[in-house]
C-alpha cells in the first residue's frame, strides 16, 4: 500500500489488515496518556480544498496521536482554485518535506493525479474526492460494523475476521456520494451484501455494474431485515430545478426515503443505524432515529481516528510485508507481525 | 519555386504501380508518359499515392490562442500529416463571425503556405446561439466560407437552426452541427456509464448527442438543406445518419481519428489527455463507428484537432480543457483501425479523408482524382512504416497528443500543394513565407 486512493484498490487480506490495526489503535485510545510515538519525526500535510472540519479534524488528531508533525493547509477560498494550483502545491509540500498527504478536494480523481503526476514523493490520502471516493469512511464504517456483527456483537475477538454474511443497505443520494461508493467496494470486498435504496433519479447510470442490488423501496428493503442501515446525506439544493430536479420536495423525499421512528421499529434488534454525517435531521433521519439506541454515529467519529491512525501508520511506518501481504499462509504471519510490533511499541 | 517531380513506381490509391509526373503544378502525365526529363525523382516504391488530405475540422487557435497553436504552426502540423486543406474552426477569439476575421485567418493561412485553409464561420454571434452571424458576407469574402459551425457550443434552439439551414441553401452553405444538447449535458465530463459511474465524474449520455441529431435531420428534412453532423461518437448516432439516409435527407456526417480507436476505459486513470468533446465511448460505440465508415453511413473521417497548452491538461480532470491533437496522427489511426484491418482500401481512404471532405466543403481544386491536368495536391504514404507518437517532436504547437507512446502504422513521406512539396523525404520542407506555387 503506497497510496490510499480508493476502497476498490484494497484486498480482502489489506482490509481485514487496517481493521486489525484499527482496533489496536483503538485500545491504545482508552489510556490515559493517548500518543504513541510511532510517527516521529514525519510530517502530515492535510490538503483541504474544500471545507471539511470533522474529516480534517479526524485525520489531525489521527496524525497527532502518533506523533507526526501535522500542517493543515486550507486552499479553499484562497486565490487557489484550479488545476494549475494542485501541481504548484502539491510541488511546494514536495520541497517542505511532507511524508503523506491527506487530501479533500472538489474534484473526482484530484487525489490520483496527485499521487501519479509525479508532483509529490509523499504518500496520498484520499479524504473524499468528488463523487467519487472516501475510502477511510468506508473503512471506518466497516470497523463499526465489524464490531456490532462480527464477533457476537463485539464480546468476542473480531481480529483477522471479514464482515461475511452480514446485510447493508445504503440510503440516499447514491448519484452524488463518495461514501456510498467507497462503501459499495469496500463491503463487497469483505464478504458484505450491500442494497442501494434511493429514488432512481439519484442512482447513477452505470451501476448495474456494481456489486450491489438496488431497490427504490425503503420499506421493502427494511422488512428484509438488514443489518445495518447507512443513511446518506441529502442535500437540500437536489431538489430544485437548478440543483438537477431530482426529487419534487423534501417532503415528498422524507416520506419514501426519510428514516424514522416507524421504519426503525421494523428492523431487527440486532441491527444499527449509521450515517456518515452531517446529518440533515428531518430530511433523511428523524431524530428518533439519529437518536436511538440503534445509532451509532456518534462512534463511527471515534472510530475515524483509530482507522486514519492505521492508515497513517501503514502507509508511513509498516514495512513492507506487512503493507503488502503477500498471497497465500503467509498473510497471518504478517498480521500477526504487526500486532506484536505494535504491542511492543505501544506497551 | 516551381520544381518538378516524378513519383516512381507509386500505386495511386493503392492501385497498380505507376508513375506520376508533376509539373507547374499539375499532374501531367501517369503511366508510360511520365518521363524523368528535368525532374526530380521521387522513388516511391511501395508507397501509396493520394490526393492530399482535406480536414473538415480543424481548431488552429488563430487569433486567440496562439500559445496553444497559430495558424503556422497548426498549418505545418497539417502538411506533416498528409493534409494540403483544412477546415479553420471558428472558436477563435475574436469570434470568427464577420467576414474581417475570417478574411485574417485565410489570409494567414496563404501566407503561411502549407495548406489552402478554409476558415469556417460561426453560425451565430459570438458562437452564442442567439442570433444568427453575417453568414452571407462571409460567404462572399475572400474567404469564401462554406461551412458554418459554432462548435464546441450546439445550436440547440430549434428555430435558429431551421433559419441557419435555410438561409445557408443561398449560397450553397453546409450547417456543421456540434450536437450536443446543452440542459443534458451540464458539467459532463465524460461519457455516461459505467465508468462515469464508478469514477464519480458527471456523465454526458449519448442521448444528449442522438436527440441534436435525430431533431436536425428532420430539420433538414423538412427545409430541404444539406447538414453535416460534426464528430458522431455513439452507435446511436450512427443509426440515426444511417435511416436519414436511408430517407433521402442529405446528411454528411463525420467521425474523429480518436472515437475509432479510444475508448471510456482510458479515462480510469484521469489522464487529461483523454479528456475529449464529445467524450470517448464505449467499445460498442467504436465498434458501431467503424462499421458505419465502412459501410458509408459515415462519410468523413476529420481529426478535430483541438490543440491546449500543457497548463490547460497539466492539472486534475474537472479543471482540464476538452481536447486533443490530431493532425500528425490521423492517416496512420485510420489505417491502423480500418485499412489494416481490411474494412477500407486505400481508395476508400481517400474519399474519406479527401474527396468527401473536399465536396461537403467546397473546397476548389482538392480532394481530385490523380490524373492528368488535375492540381498536383498529393500525399504520399509508406505504408510499412511503423512510427512510436512523440508529440514534443510533432509539428504542432502543443502536445496533447492521447496517442503519445503508441507505435500506429504509416508514415506521410511527401505532401505536395499544387506541385510545391511541403514534406519531403519524410521531413517538412521550409520555404519563404508565402511562397506558393
Amino acid at each position: 500500500m503506497r497510496h490510499l486512493l480508493s476502497a476498490g484498490d484494497l484486498t480482502r487480506d489489506e482490509a481485514v489488515l487496517v481493521l486489525d490495526t484499527a482496533a489496536q489503535m483503538a485500545a491504545t485510545q482508552g489510556r490515559e496518556i493517548k500518543k504513541l510515538p510511532t510517527l516521529r519525526g514525519r510530517t502530515v500535510v492535510n490538503l483541504f480544498f474544500e471545507d471539511s472540519t470533522r474529516t480534517r479534524i479526524s485525520f489531525e488528531t489521527a496524525a497527532k496521536r502518533l506523533s507526526a508533525d501535522v500542517i493543515n493547509f486550507s486552499a479553499k477560498g484562497s486565490s487557489v482554485s484550479k488545476g494549475e494550483s494542485l501541481k504548484d502545491t502539491a510541488l511546494t509540500l514536495q520541497a517542505m518535506g511532507a511524508d503523506a498527504v491527506v487530501v479533500r478536494h472538489p474534484a473526482s480523481g484530484a487525489p490520483h493525479t496527485l499521487a501519479h503526476a509525479g508532483w509529490t514523493h509523499g504518500a496520498v490520502v484520499n479524504a473524499g474526492d468528488g463523487t467519487h471516493q472516501h475510502p477511510t469512511q468506508a473503512l471506518l464504517d466497516a470497523f463499526t460494523l465489524r464490531r456490532h456483527l462480527v464477533g457476537d456483537g463485539g464480546r468476542a475477538d473480531a481480529t483477522g475476521r471479514d464482515l461475511a454474511g452480514a446485510h447493508v443497505a445504503i440510503v440516499g443520494d447514491v448519484l452524488h456520494s463518495r461514501v456510498a461508493r467507497s462503501n459499495v467496494q469496500l463491503l463487497h470486498t469483505l464478504g458484505a451484501r450491500v442494497t442501494l435504496v434511493a429514488p432512481p433519479t439519484l442512482v447513477p447510470v452505470g451501476a448495474h455494474a456494481w456489486t450491489a442490488d438496488v431497490s427504490y423501496d425503503l420499506d421493502e428493503t427494511l422488512a428484509t431485515g438488514p443489518d445495518a442501515v447507512m443513511m446518506l446525506r441529502v442535500q437540500r439544493e437536489r431538489m430544485s430545478s437548478a440543483g438537477g430536479g431530482f426529487f419534487p420536495s423534501p417532503l415528498e423525499y422524507t416520506r419514501a426515503y426519510g428514516l424514522d421512528g416507524r421504519r426503525l421499529a421494523v428492523l431487527p434488534d440486532h441491527a444499527v443505524v449509521m450515517h456518515p454525517g452531517p446529518m440533515n435531521r428531518g430530511l433523511e433521519i428523524s431524530a428518533d432515529a439519529a437518536d436511538s439506541p440503534r445509532a451509532v454515529i456518534v462512534e463511527q467519529v471515534a472510530n475515524g481516528v483509530a482507522v486514519r491512525m492505521a492508515v497513517l501508520y501503514l502507509l508511513l511506518a509498516a514495512g513492507e510485508p506487512r503493507t503488502a501481504p503477500a498471497a497465500g499462509s503467509g498473510r497471518d504471519e504478517a498480521r500477526t507481525g504487526v500486532r506484536t510490533d505494535e504491542t511492543r511499541v505501544h506497551a | 519555386m516551381s520544381t518538378t517531380y516524378l513519383l516512381r513506381g507509386v500505386a495511386p490509391q493503392g492501385g497498380d504501380r505507376t508513375d506520376v509526373r508533376v509539373e507547374d503544378g499539375v499532374v501531367v502525365a501517369v503511366g508510360a508518359d511520365a518521363s524523368a526529363d528535368g525532374a526530380t525523382v521521387v522513388d516511391g516504391d511501395g508507397l501509396v499515392l493520394l490526393p492530399g488530405l482535406v480536414d473538415l475540422h480543424t481548431h488552429l487557435r488563430e487569433p486567440g490562442r496562439e500559445d496553444a497553436e497559430t495558424v503556422a504552426s497548426g498549418t505545418r502540423a497539417a502538411a506533416a500529416g498528409g493534409f494540403t486543406a483544412v477546415h479553420a474552426m471558428a472558436n477563435t477569439s475574436p469570434t470568427q463571425d464577420t467576414a474581417g476575421v475570417v478574411e485574417q485567418v485565410w489570409r494567414l493561412g496563404r501566407d503561411a503556405g502549407w495548406v489552402d485553409v478554409r476558415p469556417v464561420g460561426a453560425v451565430t454571434v459570438g458562437l452564442a446561439g442567439e442570433r444568427l452571424a453575417e453568414l452571407q458576407a462571409m460567404a462572399r469574402s475572400a474567404a469564401a466560407v462554406r461551412v458554418f459551425s459554432d462548435d464546441g457550443k450546439c445550436v440547440h434552439d430549434p428555430v435558429l437552426m431551421r433559419r441557419a439551414l435555410e438561409y445557408v441553401k443561398a449560397f450553397d452553405g453546409v450547417i456543421a452541427q456540434h450536437a450536443q444538447e446543452p440542459r443534458l449535458t451540464e458539467g459532463a465530463q465524460m461519457h455516461e456509464g459505467v465508468v462515469s459511474a464508478e469514477l464519480g465524474l458527471a456523465g454526458w449520455p449519448a442521448v444528449a448527442e442522438e436527440a441534436i441529431i435525430a431533431r436536425d435531420v428532420l430539420l433538414a428534412e423538412h427545409v430541404g438543406s444539406r447538414l453535416h453532423v460534426c464528430h458522431l461518437s455513439t452507435a446511436g448516432s450512427v443509426e440515426i445518419i444511417r435511416w436519414a439516409k436511408a430517407r433521402g435527407i442529405a446528411v454528411t456526417a463525420e467521425v474523429t481519428p480518436h472515437h475509432l480507436l479510444l475508448t471510456d476505459d482510458l479515462v480510469r486513470g484521469y489522464d487529461p489527455r483523454y479528456k475529449v468533446n464529445p467524450p470517448l465511448r464505449t467499445a460498442e460505440d467504436v465498434e458501431a463507428v467503424r462499421a458505419g465508415l465502412e459501410d458509408g453511413t459515415i462519410d468523413v473521417v476529420a481529426t478535430d484537432h483541438a490543440p491546449h497548452t500543457r497548463e490547460d491538461k497539466d492539472c486534475e480532470w474537472a479543471a482540464a480543457a476538452f481536447g486533443m491533437t490530431g493532425l500528425e496522427t490521423a492517416l496512420p489511426v485510420v489505417q491502423a483501425t480500418m485499412v489494416d484491418t481490411g474494412r477500407l482500401t486505400w481508395a476508400d481512404v481517400a474519399r474519406v479523408l479527401s474527396a468527401t471532405p473536399a465536396r461537403i466543403g467546397r473546397v476548389p481544386g482538392q480532394g481530385r482524382p490523380i490524373a492528368v491536368g488535375e492540381p498536383a495536391n498529393l500525399t504520399l504514404v509508406d505504408p510499412a512504416a511503423r512510427r512510436t507518437v512523440v508529440p514534443e517532436r510533432q509539428a504542432t504547437a502543443s502536445v496533447n497528443s492521447p496517442f503519445a507512446g503508441t507505435e500506429l502504422p504509416g508514415a506521410v513521406v511527401a505532401t505536395f500543394l499544387r506541385g510545391r512539396a511541403t514534406v519531403l523525404d519524410g521531413a517538412l520542407v521550409d520555404a519563404p513565407a508565402g511562397v506558393r506555387a
